[in-house]
């Protein structure tokens, strides 16, 4: 019961990075029509303004000291970063709290970094055809992760979490296990929090705001909203803007579990694709239930009990997963009728 | 001889009742028009004869077979071709070819195929498609792409790709819809030259000249019933289908 | 047999041309620096690869994005051929490209129930499956990341029944004493791209083509004109695997390796890009931009930074040296950032590809200089999609 349990954990915090892109990819296809295969970038792009965030905040000065020496004769050089230089005690907490600090980063960056997309390039493909959006958006994910290969190189680039979320959390014994059998890393359990809370926060912005409600209005309706004379251009900018701080968000937070390298958007954009997909394309509830569900399942699989009756399947549970819901359920588990199906 | 039987054919959507115990016989031969004012049903009944809505009680059946729950293609191959109310064409192919692909329908079948000679070999199935388009007055735009032509135009080409099917029955959604006057009466006298040939149709239309130039046999639509089925000219007077129209046409 | 070959004469015409210039490559080539045989077999094996998709995708409109599995499984069933049978190239690309067949007519069958995107992301998740598989599980058949490779205790019964003993000796492929690596290997593939292009051309001219078209313009359409489309985009698919799976075939007889990164997603992605750019649903527009592709990875992963600095070594300093470090982002290592920017560039620009850009030209140069006959001629022939 509490291995079982466990696994229940383990697939939750990738479940909730699934979620979390699947979500603004839903979005941005449900209001704007378009498919983003670009959004794995962007997930990509918010793990390295963390990297960026930690990189900067870990800039040094380098000082002799001439009254200590080294084996060799030389004198010792003290390095202090300048935050701790200027800010102290304070600096150090910024130091270790790299990850989350770069969240008030990543935010206004991937804001911009979306708003300069959608004005840029993907407002030109609202009427093409599907399959040139998929074509214009995969090549720029090609030209984004190559500036960012360029940049920060081919090899991930660790990134610790804050040093009181880096232990277990023995999180059994809160909900009557015995200690010592659930034990869970804190970080993936803080990611998995956090996920919720962003997924919640999208929610209430769509659920409680006039914007939003023009937003879901347009997801129903593209054509009827269009005709009320509302000013969609602008909105649409900005809800791919939204979309671009959750998946930025996302990748920000997720550092600490998987230290980024530039093709990592790649990875998770193809198996987003098939979360939003056996959600249903354009049902935002069923994106962040068959993210989890997903993730979840993906954990389950990678059991050695279960790889040993089936070998392999944790390499392709997603997979025959999106086949079988596909076909069982052409519309994928909450998909509407009417959406992308000419 | 009847072709075309629907009996007591019911459909809800949701709670809607959209077509309630709707009979209707088409002779063989004739004009059959559907007329009705808006929303009492007539597209929702047409589509039940081609397999795009499948009735939740009834039946359809064309020279003696059951329409319900076959696929489209087999529908079309028993004998029924449809014009739709938005023309349904090869927007990216030329007038000949956009012609010249349901012929291969009706020669070849549902699935051949046809790989290993030219469309260039096809003398006899392009002739017939350029007869069809010379027909419906088409026949000097054969090489345009279809995608660039007038509306009045697309409708004209659906028709020839109707027609080139030899179809033993042919439906029809509004065919003149948007047209202006003289296009109209063009396509008016296009499809009395048609029917004068023996084929029988199924017209559903709002102009009410169309319907009474060219129908032997019209049936009333009202909120999902047949409320009269008669001649053109019995219909006139009726005081049932006046109430039905609440004076929206002129009859 | 006259059916057989009936073609009109301006495709014989372009047939003609393109076995000349084909089997004239090493020649052609040479000014550009590519007249060397391992490149122009990569240039006649994509070639062939990107005109079957071309079936798949240019007339149908279904955009696969798995079919790269459909190469690996051919690479692996040649070499297969290769360790039981013979080193003889021919069993080996005939069962490539049976197993890609019946490969894709599984999958196909299957992912075809749907259209449009879901189609896509079905096909998508059969060939990572496939990749995660080959990696992980199927390591028997596999040989897994170390990638496929003969052996010199493989039985290959055949050779051994007549009589050849390649000794201690490693075998390459050969037809018949011919060795299938260097020159003869090319002309082998560029025999095999020349059928492969002649039998495209007749699915192009015939019905059946004809049918796919109207298939991409509009499904419904078909299905009310009493056509069953499934099985048409089925039999598209199978022959666009079979292409695929002769394709990974032929890859296997010029080097008898075969590894799974064959299979993985961003390999599909290269072929949709070379048919995007060379025109999808032309007939001479994959060939073109499967060349295009190759060759310009040949060229812009060859180039370093020495190479940049004599390039630009005519500038002042400064401004060598700005140059050369903007430019040595898309070469090299950097080569996939100048293929993302030219599949934007594309897309953007020119949706029909290159073909497109060469008949924009064309009408261009008819309006300017043909006298009014010539450009009345080509406004009332807008070129039926070929």
């Amino acid at each position: 019961m509490d291995a079982f349990f466990l696994q229940i954990l383990n697939g939750l915090d990738k479940g909730g990075a699934y979620a979390l892109i699947a979500l603004g990819l839903t979005i941005i296809f449900g209001t704007l029509g378009v498919v983003n295969f670009a959004h794995g970038a962007l997930f990509m792009m918010g793990a390295f303004c963390a990297v960026t965030v930690k990189a900067l905040l870990g800039l040094e000065s380098v000082r002799e000291d001439p009254t200590q020496m080294t084996a060799w004769g030389t004198p010792v050089e003290i390095r202090e970063p300048y935050v701790e230089t200027w800010f102290g005690d304070f600096g150090t907490f910024l130091l270790d709290f790299s990850v989350p600090v770069s969240i008030l980063v990543a935010l206004p960056i991937m804001l911009f970094i979306g708003i300069a997309m959608e004005r840029g390039l993907i407002r030109y493909f609202y009427k093409r055809p599907h399959a040139e959006q998929i074509l214009v958006t995969f090549g720029l994910a090609i030209v984004l992760q190559e500036i960012v290969k360029s940049i920060f190189g081919a090899n991930p680039i660790p990134q610790p979490a804050p040093d009181v979320a880096r232990g277990m959390i023995d999180f059994g014994v809160s909900i009557g296990f015995d200690a010592g059998n659930v034990v869970y890393p804190a970080w993936r359990l803080i990611y998995f929090l956090f996920s919720l809370a962003v997924i919640g926060a999208v929610f209430a912005f769509l659920q409680f705001t006039t914007f939003g409600m023009v937003v879901r209005a347009g997801m129903a309706d593209r054509e009827t909203v269009g005709l009320l004379g509302i000013d969609i251009d602008r909105r649409f900018t900005i809800v791919f803007g939204i979309a671009a701080v959750v998946a930025g968000l996302a990748g920000a937070m997720y550092t600490p579990i998987l230290s980024p390298d530039y093709h990592m958007g790649m990875d998770f954009l193809v198996l987003s694709f098939v979360v939003v997909v056996v959600g249903g394309m354009g049902s935002l509830g069923g994106a962040v239930a068959a993210g989890f569900l997903l993730g979840v399942l993906q954990s389950f699989a990678s059991m050695n009990e279960v790889k040993a009756i089936l070998p392999g399947i944790d390499q392709i549970i997603i997979y025959l997963i999106a086949v079988v819901i596909l076909l069982v359920r052409p519309r994928g588990l909450m998909g509407r009728k009417g959406v992308m199906e000419h | 001889m009847s072709i075309l039987s629907v009996k007591n054919v019911n459909k809800n959507f949701g709670g809607l009742k959209a077509l309630n115990d709707v009979n209707l016989e088409v002779q063989e031969g004739t004009v059959h028009a559907i007329i009705g004012p808006n929303g009492a049903g007539k597209s929702t009944l047409l589509n039940c004869f081609i397999g795009r809505l499948i009735p939740d009680t009834g039946s359809v059946t064309f020279n003696g077979q059951s329409l319900l729950g076959i696929q489209p293609h087999e529908i079309n191959q028993a004998g029924v071709s449809r014009v739709f109310q938005t023309p349904e064409i090869f927007e990216e192919l030329s007038l000949i070819e956009n012609v010249m692909i349901p012929a291969f329908a009706t020669r070849d079948g549902a699935f051949t195929i046809n790989a290993w000679h030219g469309v260039s070999d096809e003398g006899l199935l392009r002739d017939k498609a350029s007869e069809m388009l010379a027909d419906v007055g088409l026949a000097e735009k054969r090489h345009d792409i279809a995608g660039q032509l007038s509306r009045g135009d697309k409708r004209r080409l659906e028709l020839a790709m109707c027609l080139v099917q030899d179809p033993r029955l042919l439906l029809l959604d509004e065919p003149t819809a948007g047209m202006a006057r003289a296009d109209t009466n063009n396509t008016i006298d296009l499809m009395k030259r048609i029917a004068s040939r023996g084929m029988t149709m199924v017209v559903i239309e709002h102009d009410m000249h169309v319907v009474f130039s060219l129908a032997e046999r019209i049936s009333v639509l009202a909120q999902g019933t047949v409320i009269v089925e008669d001649q053109p000219e019995n219909i006139k007077g009726n005081l049932k289908v006046q109430e039905a129209y609440l004076g929206g046409a002129h009859l | 047999m006259k059916q057989l070959f009936s073609l009109e004469r301006k495709d014989v015409i372009l047939l003609v041309c393109f076995t000349a210039a084909v089997f004239a490559g090493p020649i052609l080539m040479k000014p550009l620096g590519a007249g060397y045989p391992d490149l122009l077999q990569k240039f006649a094996i994509f070639g062939i690869f990107a005109l079957g998709f071309n079936i798949l995708f240019g007339l149908t409109g279904y955009l696969s994005f798995g079919h790269a599995a459909f190469l690996g499984v051919g690479s692996y069933t040649a070499v297969w051929t290769f360790k039981l049978l013979s080193m003889n190239p021919v069993p080996a690309i005939i069962f490539a490209t049976v197993i890609g067949g019946l490969f894709s007519a599984v999958i196909g069958f299957i992912s075809l129930r749907r259209t449009g995107i879901y189609f896509s992301i079905l096909t998508l998740a059969f060939a990572q499956m496939s990749y995660n598989l080959a990696y992980s599980v199927l390591t028997p058949i596999t040989n897994g990341e170390t990638g496929l490779q003969l052996n010199q205790a493989d039985p290959r019964v055949l050779d051994i029944a007549f009589g050849r003993d390649y000794g201690a000796v490693l075998p390459s492929s050969d037809l018949f004493g011919i060795d299938m690596t260097g020159w003869p290997g090319f002309y082998f593939c560029a025999t095999m791209l020349i059928i492969c292009f002649f039998i495209a051309l007749r699915i192009f001219r015939s019905p059946f083509g004809m049918m796919l078209r109207a298939i991409k313009s509009n499904q419904n359409r078909m299905m009310y004109t009493g056509f069953n489309t499934r099985p048409y985009a089925l039999a598209a698919f199978v022959i666009s695997g079979m292409y695929a799976g002769l394709a990974g075939g032929l890859m296997a007889v010029t080097d008898p390796l075969a590894g799974a990164e064959r299979m993985q997603w961003t390999a599909s992605g290269e072929v949709v890009l070379m048919t995007i750019l060379g025109g999808a649903g032309t007939l001479l527009g994959p060939v073109i931009g499967a060349g295009a592709i190759k060759y310009f990875e040949n060229i812009f992963s060859a180039y370093n930074d020495g190479i940049l600095q004599e390039a630009f070594s005519f500038l002042p300093e400064g401004l060598q040296h700005v140059f050369v470090s903007v430019s040595s982002l898309f070469v090299g290592e950097g080569w996939h950032l100048t293929l993302g920017a030219l599949f934007m560039l594309i897309v953007i620009f020119l949706p029909g590809g290159l073909m497109e850009g060469i008949r924009r030209i064309q009408v261009l140069i008819s309006n300017r200089f043909g006298s009014g006959g010539g450009g009345a001629d080509a406004k009332s022939n807008p070129a039926p999609a070929e």
